[in-house]
């Protein structure tokens, strides 16, 4: 039933006996874990989109200057970043096989996969450190420039974000031996979800801030930043 | 988002052993509901404090050496702050949304009762440090409960230092508490509803607080961004909402931030926080109405789209706050528009409560006299939002005591008046005692006449000119000393409200302690809350089998049935009918 | 029952408050009758319904109130009436926004021949600039504001010589000229209103927003800050004085371009000295003040307060208050100082003595510590004074004169005066000083410290 006829529906109307429909429906799995995690998403997703907002609202002040795009420009070289998305894309691989190997019931090898999933999300943050390091070095520490404040920012709020995930995930390790059949691979499918999730919110991290300037303009331009907005 | 029938019906909830895992540590949303409750009273007393001590100021300039206009903006401030965050948005859905959900759709608890049991001491937290504020060097912010920088956190505004910071962390913290809270709040409803409980059977307190809980998920967002930002410009330095500023003669070390920028977000968030309060509030006196009238509630499809609608279009109307804050006046066309159109949908609101009492047959109980009451408060604060509503209208009578006014009506007064009839009306209900009515009444008469006495006069002095957040008057030629009188007078009755409020407290206690022990369904109302086996509830709320509901929720007087409301629970076979052509012809 | 009598009470209530209420909008100074009728627009449609739907719901709880026996009616919806209730509130307020947007749409489009002015805000005073000869105002960088450029004017620009500043809270403006006004911040949001005028703007640092009039009567209207800006915001008050083309003329022609006030002229110290000799006789030769003779000290002062104070002397803005004895005094003196280069010369000799240093008081110190800190704000946190908050230095000021001063502002002896604005500022401040304690207590504070 669509959310539309359930919305105009005539509540006062009586059902005929034994035939209500209200009563008649198969009962859906509950699964409220996963509405809860389609809400957390919704609101990271609205915190995330905020953040952006504001760094294209602040691109089109005349003291913004990207970080890419132009040679001697920090973020024009992007082995680093390029790493660390490597290590994120490992990452839900590695949860995405945890998951598989879930409904195998393979015990040992979901222990494997975890354990490597959360290992490179480790990795990654550490990745995402070193390219803290050589910006701050190549002198565009968190407070230098506008666009810096975003860069650190955002991947600071992301990583806290994975980290979260991590820690959502450390009661699967304790009870995975304890974890019934059913149960193992749907707490694993939202962990896939998140962790899918986070590895796009990346991607679009990554080239929103390494993109140059140009594609910043078109960008607020679309999200109505004028010249008189801000 | 699919319905489950059955979710929780075959779980047993064994009710917890010592007295801390009972009633501190306890998992079960009505005792975390209580706690939730009684700290944002106690807040919110502290709040009515505040208020009480600006009040002298304005009332009576220089006769109170202890307020200097430090003091003032701080008391102005933590006012502001307390009374929206921390009190109205906690009680109405950390408190009545905690207690009322899972009993009105029939489920056992929340479906994340830890996650829940977190939400409140989360929130202790966030009050703890707020209130610390009050005792760190420099004291409470004294920015406006709207922290505009750059001043929020610059010298020259009181408590810019430690106080902004606890201010913003506190917020942080509060958000995070609401987020735990809200998603329980919004899974229970779509997850947890017992068998035969469709969306559109819900009473409509349930659908108040469930759009409003969507609305905070993701307008809460907005105000964590924008405390990130400010706190990061306060402690490292960035600019994100600083520009070149002199600063008390010396130069800072910003530059190329955007002021406004941070208006923005905080309204993305403050304008649906309106409606954070507003929806659970029209929703639960809609269920108040009905149910003293006895009448079913009027055009209750109507009444669910308008709440939808409302929650929908409150994401597009936030810049009518910033009509004079220097944007692009281009966008005062869009806003006003939306805002506009927004209050067709809150008008049908009040005349279908208007249109529930007609042939009604309407009990004058105290509940009953907070929601009509309410209805009356409700009306003329929005109708005085219209004023500032309208872009050209709002030039003259923005940031004056007009804005004052109206606040206090729609936002401060009404929910308020929904509070206390929500709590005239559960306390039987969660406590098992009646409250003592003699002593509601008065408070009610107290309540009612005392603030529309203290409003209504203020949106007067909004007409005439006199600024908002305003220490002293003194000095300014167009306004006439009678003016200060009238400012003595709101004084006085802002007072006696305050006084009201101890008698309340007084009320509660010693109607728990001394009150006549209550029936099940003292008001003979069809909800599933009052169907419980025990009253109160107890742990797991609907004993062994879980109630299967068969109508909507408001069967209220329906013709050939003998009594005059059938619960929601009760089968048609089980109706005791009088006269069945005419039961039949209601469409039963 | 009774709840029903006090609905229709109330109502009744509100509508004699509003025919009888003499807190009303201020009689209209300026072009736009249009927004005032727009108001009357709002007021009569909101104002009907108030009515209406009030004094049905009185009447519905009346007549359908609990009676023994009675059953309520059972109606689920009735889509038609509800059908027309909306309709009816859709027109309501179209009636009500479509004049709302058609008066938005003339504010967004000032006319073509608005002349510019700047009003540039800072915490917690006014200052304004006008474009010179060439119509047009100079750039500005806010980075550049210094006490010799208070207003941050780049001098580079050509285009800003012959601006014309005005370094007061009161703003001249000429009669049925339309004005776009600029508005400039130098550090917090603060807001130009003039209730006479209806439209209200805010001012932003880092951008400049924008609002305009055109000013219809004659007189005086005070200018208001009205977006909150720190604890001095209900002190931030100017003034617009609207005036004929003639008078505004004569004012124009007396004000300072960016360009003059840039000319530093000479003084000399040996001529200022020799000037000087007249002050010593009551101020000590060094400038320490004379509490016999009710002189206080100057040296320390600094130069840009004793010259306003001096020019205030002059033009009988201080010293002529009943009560003011000893302000009397110095009026008289301060008439004895023939032209601007003698005041150059003898403030020039004056800041060239070593400042007095403070002498402790009896007082509560720390009370008045606690006192002081809304003072700190303006005069800082060593009483050095500030010249961008235009408050004087206090370290080293005897404490007899510190004393005196505070009472008269506060019993407005001082600072009374149309024209003392920064005067009437600090009344209004002083007014947060309760009691003699009070003022003894923050004088022995500030007689603690040392700049």
């Amino acid at each position: 039933m669509s959310i539309f006829s359930k919305l105009t529906e005539k509540p006062w109307l009586a059902q005929p006996e034994g035939q209500d429909p209200a009563l008649q429906l198969t009962a859906d799995e509950a699964w409220p874990e996963r509405t809860a995690l389609k809400f957390l998403l919704a609101t990271i997703s609205v915190l995330f989109s905020l953040f952006v907002i504001t760094l294209l609202g602040r691109s089109q002040l005349p003291d913004f200057q990207v970080l890419a795009g132009e040679p001697w420009l920090p973020l024009s070289d992007r082995s680093g970043l390029w790493l660390s998305t490597g290590l994120l894309c490992g990452s839900s691989l590695m949860m995405q096989l945890a998951q598989w190997f879930s409904r195998q019931h393979l015990a040992k090898a979901v222990l494997g996969a975890l354990t490597a999933a959360v290992a490179l999300i480790l990795l990654f943050l550490f990745a995402q450190y070193r390219v803290w390091l050589q910006l701050a070095n190549a002198g565009f520490g968190f407070t230098d420039t506008a666009a810096s404040n975003y860069f650190y920012l955002l991947t600071a709020l992301h990583g806290v974000h994975l980290l979260g995930g991590v820690i959502a995930v450390l009661p699967v390790f304790l009870q995975l031996d304890k974890q019934s059949g059913q149960t193992l691979p749907r707490t694993l499918t939202l962990c896939c979800w998140y962790w899918h999730y986070l590895l796009l919110l990346w991607l679009l991290l990554f080239w929103l801030l390494t993109s140059p300037a140009q594609t910043l303009n078109t960008l607020a331009a679309l999200c109505g930043f004028g010249e008189a907005t801000l | 988002m699919t319905m489950s029938a059955g979710y929780g019906d075959t779980q047993q909830h064994d009710g917890p052993g010592s007295f801390w895992t009972r009633y501190v540590w306890s998992q079960d949303h009505k005792v975390i509901a209580i706690q939730y409750s009684l700290t944002a009273i106690f807040v919110g007393l502290v709040a009515l404090v505040l208020s009480a001590l600006m009040r002298l100021q304005l009332g009576f300039p220089g006769q109170f050496s202890f307020i200097d206009s430090t003091h003032y903006l701080q008391f102005v401030t933590m006012h502001g702050m307390i009374m929206v965050v921390y009190l109205l948005t906690a009680l109405l859905l950390g408190g009545f949304g905690n207690y009322l959900i899972p009993l009105m759709v029939g489920a056992r608890d929340m479906v994340f009762p830890f996650l829940n049991m977190l939400s409140y001491w989360t929130y202790l937290l966030s009050v703890l440090v707020l209130l610390a504020s009050f005792f760190v060097p420099g004291g409470p912010t004294g920015a406006g409960w709207t922290l505009y920088p750059p001043q929020a956190i610059l010298p020259g505004t009181p408590g810019s230092e430690a106080g902004i910071l606890l201010m913003l962390i506190s917020l942080a913290i509060f958000i995070v508490a609401f987020t735990m809270g809200g998603l329980n709040y919004v899974c229970t409803v779509l997850q947890a509803r017992t068998r035969g409980m469709t969306l559109m059977r819900m009473p409509l307190t349930v659908w108040g607080i469930f759009v409003a809980t969507i609305l905070g998920l993701l307008a809460f967002p907005a105000l964590l961004v924008s405390a990130v930002m400010m706190f990061l410009d306060k402690t490292v330095g960035t600019s994100f909402f600083m520009p070149v500023i002199i600063s008390l003669g010396e130069q800072l070390d910003y530059g190329g931030g955007s002021p406004i920028l941070f208006q923005h977000l905080f309204w993305f968030f403050g304008h649906p926080e309106v409606y954070i309060v507003a929806l659970p509030a029209f929703g639960i006196v809609s269920d108040i109405l009905a149910t003293h009238a006895r009448k079913n509630i009027f055009g209750y499809r109507m009444m669910v789209w308008a709440i939808v609608a409302i929650g929908g279009l409150s994401f597009v109307v936030w810049a009518h706050h910033m009509y004079v804050s220097g944007m692009n006046p281009y966008f005062g066309f869009f806003f006003a528009t939306t805002t506009l159109i927004i209050a067709v949908p809150t008008a049908l609101k009040v005349y279908n409560w208007v249109l529930t009492l007609w042939q009604g047959n309407i009990h004058l109980t105290v509940p009953m006299l907070f929601a009509i009451g309410f209805i009356f408060t409700f009306v003329h604060g929005g109708l005085t939002g219209l004023f500032l509503g309208n872009v050209v209208v709002d030039l003259p009578l923005s940031d004056t005591y007009f804005v004052v006014g109206h606040f206090h009506m729609v936002m401060g007064v009404s929910p308020v008046m929904v509070l206390f009839a929500a709590i005239y009306h559960w306390f039987p209900k969660v406590s098992g005692k009646l409250l003592h009515d003699g002593l509601g009444k008065l408070h009610f008469w107290g309540t009612f006449i005392g603030t529309y006495l203290v409003f209504l006069p203020m949106h007067y002095l909004g007409f005439l000119g006199v600024p908002r957040r305003y220490y002293a008057m003194a000095g300014t030629d167009f306004i006439p000393a009678s003016a200060q009188s009238l400012n003595s007078s709101i004084t006085v009755a802002a007072l006696v409200v305050a006084l009201m409020q101890l008698l309340f407290i007084a009320n509660l206690i010693i109607s728990l302690r001394w009150g006549k022990a209550a029936s099940a369904n003292p008001w003979h109302a069809t909800t599933l809350e009052w169907q419980t086996p025990q009253t109160p509830p107890a742990h797991g709320n609907f004993g062994p089998q879980l109630p299967t509901v068969y109508r909507w929720a408001y069967d209220y007087s329906v013709p050939g049935a003998r009594d005059d409301f059938i619960p929601q629970h009760l089968p048609d076979s089980a109706v005791a009918v009088d006269d069945a052509q005419a039961y039949a012809k209601a469409g039963k | 029952m009774a709840i029903a009598f006090v609905i229709v009470v109330l109502v009744i209530g509100s509508l004699l408050l509003h025919y009888y209420s003499v807190w009303w909008f201020t009689p209209l100074a300026s072009n736009w009758a249009s927004i005032d009728f727009t108001v009357d627009i709002t007021v009569w449609i909101t104002g009907v319904v108030f009515v209406i739907v009030n004094l049905f719901l009185a009447y519905v709880v009346f007549r359908f109130r609990s009676q023994p026996g009675h059953k309520a009616h059972y109606e689920p919806e009735n889509k038609k009436l509800e059908g027309w209730l909306v309709a009816l509130t859709s027109i309501g307020i179209a009636a009500m926004l479509a004049p709302g947007l058609y008066v938005w749409a003339q504010f967004v489009q000032p006319p073509v021949n608005a002349k510019e002015v700047e009003a540039f805000g800072q915490q917690w005073h006014w200052r304004f600039r006008l474009p010179g000869a060439d119509g047009q105002l100079g750039k500005v960088d806010t980075s550049l504001i210094s006490e010799q450029n208070p207003l941050g004017i780049v001098p580079s620009d050509p285009a800003a010589a012959d601006d014309i500043l005005i370094l007061s809270n009161e703003l001249v403006l000429e009669l049925d000229q339309p004005v776009k006004m600029l508005l400039r911040s130098a550090d917090v949001l603060h807001n130009f209103t003039v209730p006479q005028f209806r439209v209200k703007m805010d001012l932003v640092p880092g951008s400049v927003s924008s609002l305009w009039f055109i000013p219809t009567q004659a007189g005086e209207f005070d200018v208001l800050c009205e977006e909150l800006c720190g604890t001095g915001h209900f002190a931030m008050r100017g003034r617009v004085s609207v005036r004929s083309t003639d008078e505004y003329q004569h004012w124009l022609a007396q004000q300072q371009t960016f360009a003059q006030s840039q000319v530093v002229s000479e003084a000399d110290i040996a001529l200022g000295q020799a000037h000087y000799q007249l002050c010593a006789a009551c101020h000590g030769a060094e400038g320490e003040g004379n509490k016999q003779l009710n002189a206080p000290a100057l040296a320390g002062q600094s130069g840009w307060y004793l010259r306003r104070q001096l020019q205030h002397y002059q033009q009988g803005i201080r010293g002529r208050a009943e009560g003011d004895l000893y302000g009397a005094q110095m009026a008289a003196m301060a008439n004895t100082l023939a032209d601007t280069a003698t005041m150059d010369h003898l403030l020039a000799f004056i800041n060239s003595l070593p400042p007095v240093v403070a002498v402790h008081t009896d007082g509560d110190v720390k009370r008045g510590q606690h006192l002081y800190r809304n003072c700190a704000s303006c005069h800082g946190n060593a009483a050095e004074g500030n010249y961008a908050m235009n408050a004087p230095r206090l370290a080293g000021i005897d404490s007899w004169y510190l004393a005196r001063q505070l009472s008269y502002f506060k019993q407005r002896v001082r600072g009374n005066h149309p024209d003392d604005f920064y005067g009437a500022q600090m009344s209004l401040i002083a007014q947060s000083l309760q009691s003699e304690q009070d003022i003894t207590d923050v004088v022995a504070y500030i007689n603690s410290l040392q700049p």
